[in-house]
């Protein structure tokens, strides 16, 4: 029965592809993010925290709508990159993986600003003392010690990516080959006769991808506990 | 030479201070809550002054007159910490090296022995800071500090976290530090003791100003041997 079939190897192929490349474009992003939110007090601070966050509050197929409207060919971000960089999203596995990156965004930064948070400043403090610019001293102090929750991040924002379904399909619908996903293969196979099997195939496929990912963030985090205890 | 007129506001505490120090050893001392670490947080560049003047052997650091602030990882001041603060992500050898790296210092393997000798460190190069004492933990807080080549090296209640029998231990480090580093030192403490043993010339601190200046014959109580 487990046999899987070469249209389902495609949709898990194109949906490991599109969570890693959401999951490592959006990994720096996220880490700058974190630490602005962490470590710097601005004007719009929390304006900033929220609009990060809305991908979660908000129906996704409002998110997907919205970057329908943004990055879609006629989209006003959209045709100008069309036209000026040749770079299009609509109806295209790179689309999916700006919608998975903008719904996975808000879960990657939370852990990464959580553990930078955690690092203690006096400890950037003495690196400074010893002449460590302001950018070394997160380099060789801030970002180690806070590398268990930017790996923890970056599990739970892939984990998400792979799952995303409503903003997928309303942005860049479920072309097989192109922007179809397991989710949304999974979508499509219920409501074919016969697809039964085939979508069980997927859920467990699924099933496994999230609970290795939950296994790992939970195994980076308890690392981060001893790595700050310095043992 | 250590020139410090400083004012600093914190809260309803106000640290308002100024001394010129010379000699090798200058102790602050005054009870907890005097604006001793304050101060020398100034004095490191951690916290700028609201007003004042702080430079080192005509070397301005700070003059908030004409908006000058050297920041702290420019001023070449070793500073311990109370509580150590060593890398916990790094070993013993690389939190001793950390210091030159970042100063981008060529390796100098006679200067490291010469150091990890004078402290005693050289047999906990690989043991992360979790795995060291109290007082194994402060020797390599200040062997990092002084193998950054300081200019000047900040001392804060360096023996405060320790119990008694830590405290002789490291006391005779510190002496030969200051007898044979050739680094002037700022050491701060509430103990009168260890100041007696330590510095050549004391700055007295009450609720964030200098209430005395001079030779350890400044210090309150009786005169214990030293």
């Amino acid at each position: 029965m487990f046999e899987l079939s070469s249209a389902e190897w495609t949709a898990i192929q194109l949906s490991l592809r599109v969570a890693s490349v959401a999951t490592l474009v959006t990994t720096p992003i996220g880490i700058a993010v974190a630490w602005l939110l962490a470590r710097r007090d601005f004007w719009g601070k929390s304006l900033l925290d929220a609009l990060i966050h809305l991908p979660l509050v908000l129906p996704p197929v409002v998110t997907g709508y919205l970057l329908l409207l943004t990055f879609g060919r006629r989209g006003l971000v959209g045709a100008w990159l069309a036209d000026h960089l040749g770079i299009v999203f609509a109806f295209r596995w790179t689309g999916a993986a700006l919608a998975c990156a903008i719904m996975a965004f808000p879960l990657l930064v939370r852990p990464i600003r959580l553990s930078i948070e955690a690092v203690d400043r006096r400890l950037e403090q003495a690196a400074s003392t010893l002449g460590a610019a302001p950018w070394r001293v997160f380099l060789s102090v801030t970002l180690p010690l806070a590398l268990p929750g930017v790996l923890a991040g970056m599990v739970l924002g892939f984990a998400k990516a792979i799952g995303e379904f409503g903003a997928t399909i309303t942005f860049v619908s479920n072309i097989p080959g192109e922007t179809q996903t397991i989710a949304t293969a999974i979508y499509s196979l219920i409501q074919t006769p016969d697809g039964d099997a085939a979508a069980l195939r997927l859920v467990v496929v699924s099933v496994v991808i999230a609970l290795s990912a939950l296994i790992a963030s939970e195994w980076f985090a308890r690392r981060a506990l001893r790595r700050l205890h310095g043992n | 030479m250590l020139r410090v007129d400083v004012s600093k506001q914190l809260g309803d505490f106000r640290v308002e201070a100024s001394f010129a120090a010379e000699g090798r050893v200058t102790g602050l001392f005054g009870a907890s809550g005097a604006g001793k670490t304050s101060l020398i947080n100034m004095i490191a560049g951690l916290l700028r002054p609201d007003i004042g003047v702080i430079g080192i052997d005509g070397e301005i650091l700070d003059d908030t007159a004409s908006g000058m602030h050297v920041p702290a990882h420019r001023r070449r001041i070793g500073y311990v910490f109370q509580d150590a603060r060593l890398f916990p992500h790094l070993d013993v050898r690389q939190n001793l090296d950390y210091g030159r790296r970042m100063n981008r210092v060529t390796e100098d393997t006679a200067r490291r022995a010469r150091v990890t000798d004078l402290l005693d460190i050289g047999g906990l190069l690989d043991r992360r800071p979790g795995q060291l004492s109290g007082g194994e933990r402060q020797r390599v807080a200040l062997g990092r500090a002084l193998l950054a080549q300081p200019k000047l090296l900040l001392l804060d209640e360096p023996l405060g976290s320790l119990d008694d029998e830590r405290k002789v231990e490291i006391l005779p480090y510190l002496v030969r530090l200051r007898d044979e580093a050739n680094i002037p030192m700022v050491y701060v403490s509430h103990d009168a003791g260890e100041m007696r043993q330590l510095a050549t010339s004391v700055v007295m601190l009450k609720r964030g100003r200098v209430t005395g200046f001079g030779g350890i014959e400044v210090l309150p109580g009786a005169l214990l041997p030293a």
